[in-house]
């Protein structure tokens, strides 16, 4: 079983997970993820590659506490273990170079794109990077991110740090100023990816975005992660999980992500109300996200 | 009984009905439908056998179990002796008893078959195979000292299982490399527990692993390592058995609505990560009350079975064509309707509609008639113009068949496939277009049966062998 060799807290309700698997960091790339099972009655979760530590065989992921299932991911301890880690899974992402290339991370997509921005750099691309989170505490990879863009710009949605507004904001100046941007990748919550396909859309700016829909075994064999791409239904796990923004139906991404929103807070009350849940103090603001 | 019984006597031995659970109270549970003959039952039927010298039954059997051979063990009370005698050809009768379609394929050429009915070889198999293993009584069978050679299962479903179970036989060090995170395939996430009990899947791996078999799940090969990488890493011979897992959709408006399901990702939900045990499993599932199952195979059933279970006040079966064109088997038909499942025969969705969530509440479907037969010898379902109506529905599941799997034809220079994409191999040694690559079950002929699954690992392990053994210098 994968061992668990870090487990911290980086924000209010943010956790970064390093995980000991060296046959699949070995192969994993940029853009692609994995599914995690953390106990023998836990499901079947996607996450994203936050990191690959190829020398030392670790896989970094970066999560949110949204349920129970990431609940239960914090009680992990270092040195623990999962019940299962399979991957990499996906297609990786599409690396070359476009002369200028921007990577856009918002609230815990800052973690995935961050080895995406690591690949446009390597490519030779002169790297733009825009990072945003809702306020300045749950901002996180700043300095990871400074060391690889050649600019970067930070931005706050409360105006508590760096940039007040959102990342779309950022971007839009940017191609407002004429900066001439050959490539954007946009990781983050469902409505900033949909607001920047849209923004880029206008300038004809070529946008990628990663998609995170449910799924099971990551395959193709479910189905349960279909998307609309320009009318055509794909399957994320295997066809993606990267799209062309401005071919995403966002509203039916939205609508499927919220197929169980009744089951997962019954499970969330279930575990939170455990006498034996350690969590329940860490969380006890915890507010489901929208 | 009597020693020895005239041919006519034993014809007149009442054929043996299976105990089973109530309908009623079943469609409430996910407990096994079936119990088991009694052993006083076993005994009955064992004696229903004329024995015949020509063995049609043997013929019938894809995989050739000698099949008068055990029952004649059956009478001799020598259970575990049967259950071995069966296992020399096949290596999961427990399973096979229990899912093969033995109505068409053993029972059917017995000679009793027309007149009596047949002797119930699958409830015999199924008997001492459940004999043996719940008395502890499974012994490991002898195994060929180490012939050096390294063999690569991709997939452990039961073509893998089968082809797996033969060449560790024959000494050969063998790896099962499984994409989730439980080794069985379509027993463990396609076939639902009341149907084919999980234990008995796992116990079926677990003497596999106990024979030396080495299971590495959570392993997609495709991703983690390549058919060429596995050659690299020093596997001498490749069996590929992954299945027809990529589902086929209608490809009709609405069909990504919140409640409309692939059939494997609503039979995965609920039978590998068990779902419908929730929220003592985390997996959750959509349970619907008037639920559409779009299609007549034995996965269809499945399905609309296991959403009665989960409450469903309505369960239709929704299939195009009439009940004779089912590819059903007929007693998982005969099952559902005795637990009230609805059969709208000759429907077909046209599209799904949904409501302001995007959750599907209804299905407008057209009525059909039986036209000329097409291709496939089954008359062609043909649309009555004007016919339309609309079903309430709150959970669709759509199974209506899977295409082949791309990720190791595509990752795999040089394997051939037909257009359908399944993997082309020969009808004999199931060997592909690659040297030292074998491949059998679903993923070569698209959706059939586990006993043609088992057949084609059967058959796969023994051209391995002989290339593994002529070919491989060690």
């Amino acid at each position: 079983m994968p061992k668990v060799l870090d487990n911290v807290q980086i924000g209010p309700l943010t956790w970064k997970m390093k995980v000991e698997i060296p046959r699949l960091v070995a192969k994993a790339k940029a853009g692609q993820f994995v599914i995690i099972r953390v106990n023998e009655e836990g499901e079947r979760v996607p996450m994203s590659i936050a990191g690959l530590d190829k020398e030392n065989g670790a896989l970094t992921i970066v999560y949110q506490v949204v349920g129970k299932t990431s609940a239960l991911m914090t009680t992990v301890p270092a040195g623990g273990e999962l019940s299962d880690c399979v991957g990499p899974l996906g297609m990786p992402s599409h690396v070359e170079n476009w002369g200028t290339a921007c990577v856009i991370g918002g609230g815990i997509g800052i973690a995935p794109i961050y080895p995406i921005a690591q690949a446009y750099k390597e490519a030779g691309n002169k790297l733009i990077t825009i990072i945003g989170a809702r306020s300045k505490e749950l901002l996180f990879y700043e300095e990871e991110h400074k060391a690889v863009a050649d600019e970067q710009y930070v931005c706050t949605d409360d105006g508590s740090y760096g940039h007040h507004g959102f990342v779309s904001d950022v971007l839009k100046k940017l191609l407002d100023d004429g900066v001439k941007i050959g490539m954007i990748m946009a990781i983050g919550p469902v409505p900033m990816m949909r607001v920047v396909s849209n923004l880029t859309k206008q300038y004809n700016t070529p946008t990628w975005v990663s998609l995170n829909p449910l799924m099971i075994d990551g395959t193709g064999m479910c189905g349960g992660c279909r998307v609309s791409i320009d009318g055509e239904t794909k399957f994320a796990c295997v066809d993606g999980p990267d799209f062309d923004g401005h071919k995403v139906d966002f509203d039916l991404l939205t609508r499927r992500l919220s197929a169980y929103h009744e089951q997962e807070r019954e499970a969330m009350k279930r575990f939170l109300t455990d006498p034996g849940c350690r969590l329940a103090k860490d969380v006890e603001n915890f507010s489901y996200p929208d | 009984m009597a020693e020895k019984l005239k041919p006519r006597e034993r014809m007149k031995i009442p054929r043996q009905k299976m105990p089973e659970q109530d309908p009623k109270e079943r469609s409430k549970n996910f407990k096994e439908v079936p119990f088991g003959l009694t052993e006083e039952q076993a005994l009955i039927e064992a004696e229903r056998c004329l024995d015949c010298p020509k063995v049609p039954c043997v013929k019938g059997c894809p995989v050739e179990v000698d099949i008068p051979g055990f029952i004649m063990l059956i009478r001799e009370k020598e259970y575990a002796a049967a259950a071995r005698k069966i296992k020399e050809t096949n290596s999961l009768p427990a399973i096979c008893g229990r899912v093969c379609p033995q109505e068409e394929q053993c029972e059917i050429v017995c000679p009793l078959h027309k007149n009596y009915g047949s002797v119930r070889i699958g409830y015999l198999e199924r008997f001492v195979a459940d004999y043996e293993r719940d008395n502890d009584l499974v012994e490991l069978p002898e195994i060929a000292p180490p012939t050096g050679r390294k063999v690569a299962i991709v997939g452990s479903g039961p073509a893998g299982l089968t082809a797996a179970g033969d060449l560790i036989k024959l000494g050969h060090a063998v790896t099962i490399f499984e994409a989730l995170h439980k080794p069985g395939g379509v027993l463990v996430y396609g076939i639902p527990e009341f149907r084919l009990p999980k234990n008995i899947v796992q116990a079926e791996c677990d003497f596999l692993a106990d024979m030396g078999v080495e299971f590495q799940n959570s392993t997609v090969i495709g991703k983690m390592d390549t058919i060429d990488e596995l050659f690299e890493m020093g596997y001498d011979a490749i069996f590929i058995g992954t299945g027809a897992g990529l589902p086929n959709f209608m490809g009709i408006p609405g069909e990504n609505l919140i409640g409309i399901y692939s059939a494997n990702e609503y039979l995965t939900r609920s039978n590998l990560m068990r779902a419908f045990d929730f929220p003592n499993y985390d997996t959750p599932i959509i349970h619907g009350k008037n639920v559409a199952v779009l299609g007549g195979g034995n996965t269809a059933m499945d399905a609309v079975r296991t959403a009665l279970r989960l409450g469903a006040d309505n369960a239709y079966i929704v299939y195009r064509r009439s009940e004779k064109e089912m590819p059903a088997r007929d007693e998982e038909i005969h099952h559902a309707k005795e637990e009230g499942i609805q059969f709208r025969l000759l429907t077909a969705p046209i599209r799904f509609l949904g409501n302001s969530d995007g959750r599907v509440q209804a299905m407008e479907c057209i009525r059909m008639e039986l036209g000329e037969p097409d291709a496939s010898g089954r008359r062609r379902p043909v649309p009555i113009e004007g016919s339309n109506y609309v079903m309430e529905v709150d959970l669709v599941v759509v199974g209506i068949g899977n295409s082949s799997n791309p990720l190791i034809p595509k990752t795999t220079p040089g394997l051939k496939c037909n257009k359908w994409g399944n993997i082309i191999a020969d009808e004999e040694t199931m060997l592909t277009s690659r040297k030292g690559v074998y491949a059998g079950g679903d993923i070569v002929t698209g959706g059939a049966t586990v006993i043609l699954a088992a057949g084609a690992g059967k058959k796969a392990a023994r051209a391995m062998h002989k290339y593994l053994m002529e070919e491989v210098k060690k």
